[in-house]
């Protein structure tokens, strides 16, 4: 149990995070800090694809200087090149990790421009008298 | 079919996977650019004609050579992003194509009565973008490509709720705790399509279900599973994961309620559909478990509970809102059966419904125009007022309850015979309790239309009106459709069922 665990480590900090953010979305009543939790969830997905990119042992997918290829010898080279440096990192989480990153900037911006305009409309920003507030514009309406 | 086909110089065809995302994606910034809303309409509008013509070329390519398969910059899949189109989600391209031609014409009036001036040019440009999300969702045969599409039409989705708020305080918070919900459940979606990535190394949906194949399941293939259907369930308005959804639906301006209301839930489901059946496979034990215990089970409570609670609702579109949550039920369980026949009926449901909530909204939203109407007393009368809109809306419950000579019937009728040949007693009685909540809730709001007295002004009956006719003519057509697609049920019945067998072959 203790080894799986440690095998997993760098997993830990992420699943924490990840939970914080989760438990301060639903926890709080405050929709700024409700924002701050909701970064904080989709920044640790990101840490998550990171981690999971990483190979033991494993190198930059960065081609060393000097190893341009020729043109021309261009399949021999990048073969003799791959046995070289086989262990390398996988870098396509990096990327999708960077769609994902300006996703959430989207997001977090959405959701701070909403909250400006309830703070605008509602003069609150509590969950609790945003929902007096409606409650009283719906039976207001009915009556 | 093979005139749609032929619809377009082949040159363009070959591109029309792209295009049909690429077009309305271009055109949006167009449309913000606009000096006016009415401009900003035209562009809108020539975007959705432009869409619906390319889904129907594909439908008509996809009917003929079966997969349709586009390399994006020429790069093959794996590696490369791949549109695929194919017997599953070309009627929902279609569907999406075509609710959103007749949703972009009815907008005008709509948008001019609800939204300020200054914004009509942006809100059409967030509208293209929500329109382009969808249709890069459904095309997609990439799983992460599906997650930056979701977004993309998610995040304008937001926007426009909170648009509702020029009429409604309620849109802001509504809006706002959409988003909530929505971007945990699309951060649930890419967690698992990570922990997807990690099993099989590859974001390709067709590669992965064959990495799947081979390798077998493991814990992390389990975790993603879970990830993926509470995160899709949550975009889907799955019950008891449907929270968000009748505020937005009740506050979003009328037109967006009617767009979202027949494509969004509709999108999110058919990801859903995709993921368990094509990624996943359906035999393998814990997929099979989840639809009996999970899409089954949450499907029948949810087609009942939420029904009970539409009976409740003072505005109609909350109302409305609740039978759409119980409508997902339905699918559920027609996914949640696990059989061709049980699919096919699930698919069949989500046309169908798509057409009469457009015919339901697009109505309200002509009742909203004309009389301000936001509650079900206040449709008393409209029966005599708006004879033309009130008989679409009539239409439109009709088929929303399940009324023979309605599509609601012939879905429902499939989904009955569905349950029967699995054996499922419980779900046959609780479709038909369930029906029979619907005719609760729709006979209240029609009771109100046709048996009351219309509303008078200084002591006189209000004269009989129209809305305009850019509202009239996409609601009489969806309501013409509700009860054509009853007579001539087989071209909707065949491409349902061509999906259910692409998705479960020869089983």
């Amino acid at each position: 149990m203790l080894d799986i665990l440690l095998e997993r480590f760098n997993y830990i900090p992420i699943l924490i995070l990840m939970m914080t953010g989760l438990y301060v979305v639903f926890a709080t009543g405050n929709l700024v800090k409700r924002m701050v939790g909701l970064s904080l969830f989709q920044t640790s997905v990101g840490l998550f694809y990171i981690n999971m990119a990483k190979v033991f042992g494993g190198q930059p997918p960065i081609l060393p200087e000097g190893h341009a290829a020729p043109a021309g010898d261009h399949a021999a080279a990048a073969a003799g090149h791959v046995a070289e440096a086989a262990l390398y990192s996988n870098p396509l989480p990096h990327v999708l990790i960077l769609t994902a990153i300006v996703v959430g900037v989207a997001t977090l911006a959405v959701g701070l421009a909403l909250v400006v305009r309830i703070r605008e409309a509602y003069g609150v920003l509590e969950d609790d008298a945003l929902k007096a507030a409606d409650y009283s514009d719906e039976t207001g309406a009915a009556g | 079919m093979d005139i749609l086909a032929h619809l377009l110089p082949a040159a363009i065809a070959a591109h029309a996977p792209v295009l049909l995302v690429v077009i309305p994606l271009i055109l949006a910034p167009i449309a913000a650019l606009m000096p006016n809303g009415r401009l900003a309409w035209g562009v809108a509008l020539l975007a959705a004609i432009v869409a619906a013509v390319l889904a129907l070329v594909l439908l008509g390519e996809v009917s003929s050579a079966g997969v349709v398969s586009y390399h994006l910059g020429g790069w093959a899949p794996p590696l490369g992003i791949e549109y695929r189109v194919d017997a599953l989600n070309v009627p929902i391209l279609v569907l999406v194509g075509l609710i959103g031609l007749l949703c972009a014409i009815y907008a005008l009036p709509s948008v001019a009565d609800e939204i300020e001036p200054s914004k009509q040019p942006m809100f059409y440009s967030a509208f293209l973008i929500c329109f382009t999300g969808l249709l890069g969702v459904t095309i997609t045969g990439d799983a992460f490509n599906v997650f930056v599409f979701m977004e993309v039409s998610s995040l304008s989705t937001y926007a426009l709720v909170g648009m509702g708020g020029g009429k409604d305080r309620r849109a802001l918070t509504a809006s706002y705790n959409y988003l909530i919900l929505g971007t945990i459940g699309a951060t649930f979606f890419v967690i698992g399509v990570g922990f997807l990535y990690m099993a099989t190394g590859t974001l390709n949906m067709a590669d992965i279900a064959r990495v799947l194949a081979e390798n077998g399941h493991t814990r992390v293939t389990e975790a993603a599973f879970a990830f993926i259907v509470v995160g899709l369930g949550l975009k889907a308005a799955m019950f008891p994961l449907h929270v968000w959804l009748p505020n937005a639906y009740t506050f979003a301006p009328s037109f967006f309620s009617a767009f979202l209301a027949s494509t969004a839930t509709k999108v999110a489901f058919y990801v859903l559909i995709r993921f368990l059946f094509s990624v996943f496979h359906p035999e393998v034990s814990f997929v099979a478990i989840a639809f009996t215990w999970i899409f089954a089970v949450l499907g029948t409570v949810g087609m009942i509970v939420a029904s009970a609670q539409a009976i409740f609702q003072m505005d109609p579109r909350r109302v409305l809102a609740y039978s759409s949550i119980a409508q997902v039920g339905y699918m559920m369980l027609g996914l949640g059966m696990g059989t061709k026949a049980g699919l096919s009926a699930g698919l069949l449901h989500l046309m169908n419904h798509a057409m009469m909530k457009g015919v339901l909204f697009m109505a309200l939203g002509a009742f909203a125009l004309k009389f301000g109407v936001r509650s079900v007393a206040g449709l008393a009368g409209l029966g005599r007022t708006m004879p033309v809109t009130a008989s679409a809306f009539t239409v439109g419950g009709m088929s929303l309850v399940g009324v023979p000579l309605t599509v609601g019937f012939t879905s429902k009728w499939y989904l009955i015979i569905a349950a029967l040949e699995k054996g499922w007693w419980w779900a046959v009685a609780a479709l038909i309790f369930s029906s029979l909540l619907a005719l609760v809730y729709v006979g209240r709001m029609l009771m109100a239309i046709w048996m009351e007295e219309p509303p008078t002004h200084h002591g006189k009956v209000v004269a009989e009106t129209m809305a305009p006719w850019t509202m009239t003519v996409p609601l009489l057509i969806l309501a013409f459709a509700n009860v054509y697609f009853f007579f001539d049920s087989a071209p909707l019945v065949n491409l349902a069922q061509a999906a259910a067998e692409a998705m479960m072959g020869g089983r």
